[in-house]
This record gives structure tokens, sequence and C-alpha cells, in this order.
């Protein structure tokens, strides 16, 4: 089948879906064929194929962005809209939180609001302190929606598929890093799960919990630690929540240690959440207390030895896990 | 202007009534303690939602806000399932999940009421999208207050209707106070509706008193809208006749506003047109007494209506859960 980039898979992503299902339609900030297909092309040569209507380049304004899709939402549509930066979303967090999570639950389950919210960060690229943050806890601490982020590109062709099917807000996270990344082409109609993990590598040692960019660091330390013997799982949680806890849970129970990984800002983050559950639920199991790693409780900064000094280091992770195992 | 013809009259006094005595039960019930909810009276108002919806087709949808008593009843909600959500049932519109502030009713074009000012005027372009993507007919229309205009999201929405023509009408319900300040303390402007001219936008300033006025700018609009000539703004100018919400102070309304508002009050000058135009007072009077019946009976229904089950709690948050 050839290689594909996760901006391809994406791309392929939504033009099946569009093809399948006319009320599957685009909005946000220059996605169309004038603005020439979205500031990272993922909607890309759509326009042409499907026309400005269903590939609808929107003013800046998000607020509007996001009402309009709850409002085609409700009237029975599929709207994929785009927050060009995940930074964005406080523009626009009334939308999201007060109206397409909670309007099933409030009518009673009469207005589900299926939307895709596809949103951009990541550290790393030079963007300074608006346009990199990882906001995926923001989400993940209101009821009513999925949060989803690939790793990879065959993921994010399954999870997209599988975001716009879902008959719920999906918040979509890509981050920039990872647009470039290739993988095997899954095929036509390829899905991942919604709320199901990836164990990206086994291991018997330690649990390293993770997703995102991040699991391509995870995945380059276990390689590296293996060679002093020591064996990492790495678990992709590719959907961020309501998250895979069977797979998390069976991990640590099988490793008996287990560490947190984010891009994301460590306090009351993603991975505190996880590591609470694991300490109640695998507690006579755990050989040591659930470790975490995040990035650094300040805003990204922008000169890139800053910006560097700042993401979760590959060295901590390496440490942590020694430190874990009893091998510091 | 052409004369509102008559049977259209009469409708429009038929839903004013079910809006006024909707309103006048609610406060009735919780003035003798028989229910303790949050309620937005919407005395004063009720000509300007009767007319509006009045102005639409049965299918058209609607979106309002926790002040939208209005809009629901006289858009035609089932009133045994809106008394039923309004106390919490579990008979009610969303099994009293929602509540006063939330009633949805898909059936009736109800499509989402808002708890937050101004967040409906976005979504309300999101269906009108979806209308002129299937190419259905339909338009949407929004209410909101003055007070709603000055959120940015009122912006937004506005020029982006604008920017696709969408088949939406804004209606803006110039009540002159955004919850406890008065017009002139939020707003500089003179009015709302001149803002359209800002967007590219048709606007119309309506007395919303006056049937002969309201009515033919409700149709005006919903006609620009349906033809795909693009979005209206409409302000309809009318008084909010009791505080922001039931029980709430509003010793901030000064007495020369008050005698204003009661001299322009549209039940009597509505109940005036009726009769200038040769419908009788047992008639009126009939139809009055039919909707307190109706009325009587769901409030009634309402009150017997088992409670939600507790695991209600658990349910309709995704659809796994639903």
């Amino acid at each position: 089948m050839g290689k594909i980039t996760m901006t391809q898979a994406l791309n392929l992503a939504i033009d099946e879906a569009m093809a399948e299902d006319d009320g599957v339609f685009c909005l946000g900030e220059d996605v169309s064929a004038k603005q020439g297909g979205g500031v990272f092309k993922v909607t890309s040569g759509l326009t042409e194929k499907y026309g400005e209507h269903r590939i609808r380049a929107t003013p800046i304004s998000e607020t509007a962005i996001i009402g309009a899709a709850v409002g085609a939402a409700l009237a029975g549509q599929r709207p994929i809209a785009e927050i060009m930066l995940m930074n964005f979303v406080g523009v626009c967090m009334d939308q999201i939180v007060n109206h397409a999570a909670k309007l099933r639950f409030m009518s009673g389950g009469q207005t589900p609001c299926p939307i895709v919210i596809r949103t951009t960060t990541g550290v790393g690229v030079g963007f300074g302190g608006q346009h990199s943050d990882m906001l995926e806890a923001w989400f993940a601490h209101v009821a009513g929606m999925h949060v989803v982020t690939p790793s990879n590109a065959a993921d994010a062709r399954g999870l997209m598929r599988s975001a716009i099917d879902a008959n719920d807000p999906v918040i979509f996270i890509e981050n920039i890093l990872c647009y470039g990344l290739e993988s095997e082409d899954p095929g036509e109609g390829y899905r991942v799960p919604l709320g199901k993990a990836a164990v990206a590598r086994e291991g018997t040692d330690l649990s390293l919990i993770t997703y995102g960019r991040t699991v391509l660091d995870a995945l380059e330390v276990a390689g590296e630690l293996e060679k002093e013997g020591i064996s990492v799982e790495v678990i992709d949680l590719r959907t961020i929540a309501p998250y895979d806890e069977e797979t998390v849970l069976a991990s640590v129970n099988k490793t008996g240690r287990a560490l947190t990984l984010h891009e994301a800002v460590r306090p009351f983050g993603v991975g505190a959440e996880i590591a609470a559950n694991i300490q109640e639920k695998c507690w006579d199991k755990l050989k040591g207390p659930v470790r975490r790693i995040g990035g650094t409780f300040s805003a990204v900064p922008f000169a890139s030895h800053l910006e560097q000094a700042w993401i979760p280091q590959k060295s901590d992770i390496a440490g942590q896990i020694k430190a874990s195992v009893g091998k510091s | 202007m052409a004369e509102i013809e008559r049977d259209k009259l009469l409708d429009i006094y038929t839903r004013t009534m079910k809006v006024n005595r909707t309103d006048e039960k609610f406060r009735e019930l919780l003035m003798q303690g028989k229910v303790a909810v949050m309620y937005y009276c919407v005395r004063g108002q009720e000509l300007v939602s009767a007319a509006a919806m009045a102005a639409l087709d049965d299918d058209d949808y609607v979106v309002c806000t926790y002040r939208g008593q209005g809009e629901q009843t006289a858009k035609g909600i089932p009133i045994k399932k809106w008394w039923g959500e309004c106390l919490g049932k579990a008979t009610g519109t969303c099994k009293g999940k929602g509540g006063t502030m939330h009633i949805t009713d898909p059936d009736t074009g109800i499509m989402v009421t808002t708890g937050v000012v101004g967040s409906g005027i976005p979504i309300a372009n999101g269906l009108a999208m979806a209308s002129q993507n299937n190419g259905d007919g339909r338009v949407t229309l929004v209410s909101f207050g003055d007070g709603a205009a000055n959120i940015g999201g009122f912006h937004e929405a506005m020029n982006m209707a604008q920017l696709y023509k969408l088949p939406v009408v804004f209606l803006c319900q110039n009540n002159r106070y955004g919850e406890h300040t008065a017009y002139a303390d939020h707003t500089d402007s003179p009015d709302i509706s001149s803002r359209a001219e800002g967007y590219g936008m048709k606007g119309i300033k309506v007395d919303g008193n006056d049937v002969n006025q309201v009515y033919p700018a409700m149709q005006e609009a919903v006609d620009h809208a349906r033809s795909g000539k693009g979005p209206v703004l409409v302000e309809a100018m009318c008084y909010r006749m009791m505080g922001h919400f039931f029980g709430s102070d509003f010793s901030y309304m000064p007495e020369e506003h008050i005698a204003e508002m009661k001299s322009e009050d549209p039940l009597p000058k509505l109940r005036k047109v009726m009769l200038e135009r040769q419908f009788t007072e047992e008639e009126l009077d009939k139809i009055v007494a039919d909707i307190d019946a109706e009325i009587e009976e769901a409030v009634q229904h309402a009150l017997d209506a088992p409670l939600p089950d507790t695991d209600e709690i658990y349910k309709d948050v995704l659809e796994e859960t639903a």
C-alpha cells in the first residue's frame, strides 16, 4: 500500500468520510482551496472535490466557528471544525464546554452533538507561549467529550474516521511535529476505535504511559534501556479521555511500576489522574510510587535552548525509570 | 402596510395569551410556594415572542435563552412536557435534566435554550448552515436580549451569517435591561439594529408592543431569510415588566420607567386591536379560559409526575452511556 504521512492520513480519512456522507463538512480558518487548504494542508484538495459549502473558510472567529459546528450538529450534520492552534480554544471555550459537551445530557439525550474539533499544537517549533500549549487536561475534565491524539500516521487515519463516526464531540489534537511522520498506509475505511490504547512496546519492568509526540521519546528511551537490561512497556493512550483504563491497569498489574509522561505541564495534568487511579486500583501490585513527568510549569518559552529545556527530557525519562526499578 | 389577516391576528392573540397565562401561572405557583425553581419572567414581552413564532413555519428552528418561555410555548411545545421539565420531573422534555434554562424539544423546533447570555447566536448560524447545506428551506430564529448584543460572539456570528447569507433571523428583544443594568448604562449607541449596517446586513427596529408593527416586521425578516437574501437583525423594543428572575429585586428601575412600561403594556393594546377588528369580548375570553384549563391540567400532571431516577445522572453523558 505504501507509506503516508500523518497529514496525508488525516486528509484521506476526512476525504473518505465526506465521500460517504453528505452531512460531513469542514469549517475553519484558511481551510479551503483559496487559502491553500489549511495552514498545515490537512484539507488540501477537498474544496475541488466537495465545493466551498463543505469546505467552509471562515473569518477569524473561533466562537462563531464552534457555535456553527454545534448548531449544524444539532440539525443532524457532522461538522469537522478546525481551531488552527490549540491555544485559541480559549476564545471559544463556552461553546465547547457549556454547549457541545453538555447538550446531549441537558436535553435528556435528544440532541447529541457529533462534532470533531481538530486542533494543532506542540512544543519545539519556536512558536512561543501562545501557540504551543497542550491543553488536553482542560477537556478531559469535562464530561461529554472524547479527547484524542495520534502518535503516528496510521493511527491518525483510523482515529479520524472513528472521530467522525462518533455521535459526541471529539477534541482531536494534532502535534505539529508529528505531521511529517510516516506509516504504512492502513488503507481505506481503516478505523482505530476511540477509547482503545495501544501497547506500543511490550515490557515487564515498568509501564510508561503516554500519548502523542512523547510516544516517540518513550520508545527511544525504552530502546536504550533495553541495552541496560530494563524492560519498559510503552502504552500509547491514543484516546486521552475517556481513556482505556483496562489496558493501563493490566499493564501496571503486570509490571508493578508506572511512569506517566506528557508534554503538557505536570500539575493537575492527565498523568496525575492516571497515577491516582493506578494507586487506587493497583496498590497491592505496585512496587513503588507512580511517577509523573510533564512539561515545565511555566509558559512555553521562545528561545530555542529555553524551549528545549522546557520539554520533558529523554535523560529525565530514563532517570526516572532507572530510579523506579532501583537501578539509578 | 397591509392589515394583518384576521386568522393570523387570532393566531397571534392565542399565542400571546398562551405565553402570558403560562407566565401568570408560573408566578402564582412560585408565590404559593408550590414550586421553587429559577424562573425568568416574560411579562411584557409576550407579544414579541408570539409574533415571531407566528411568522415562522412549524418546522423552522428556534434558539432561545433562559427567558425563553415565550418562544417555547408560542412555538407550540407540548405543555405537559414543558411543565414537567420546569418542575424537574421525569415527564419533562429533557427528563428533568435540563430545567427552566435548558428546554429542548426538537419536534417543535426548539433546538437549544442556553443559559449563557449570547451563546445561542453562533449556534443559530450552525442550524441555518445545515439548512443551507441540505436545502431544506428552513429558517432559524434566535432570540436574545439587548445585553447579549455586547458579547463577542454576537459580533462574530453577525459577520459570519452575513458572509454566508445564512437563513437566520436575529431577534433582539430589547427590554431595556441587561440583567440589572439599564440599556443606557451598558450601551451608548441609540439602538442595536443599526449595527446590522456595519455587517452589510438588513436591520429592522420595531415597536414590540404593537402587533401591527411587530408582526409585519417579523414576517418581512423571515421572508427575507428564507428567500436566500441572507440574515436580518430585528430589534423589537419592549419592556421586562418584572425583575431579572422571579423574586429578584427590581427597585433599580426608576419610577418613570415603570410608569412608561405600564402605559406601553402590549396586552391591553392587543386586546384593543382585537376588538377593533370585530372579535368579541366573549370570543377572546373563551380563548383565555381554554388556555387556562389546558395549563391547569398540565401543571397538575407535572406536580403528580414522578421524579427522574437517580441513575439518570450517569446517562446521556456520551452515546455509550445513553
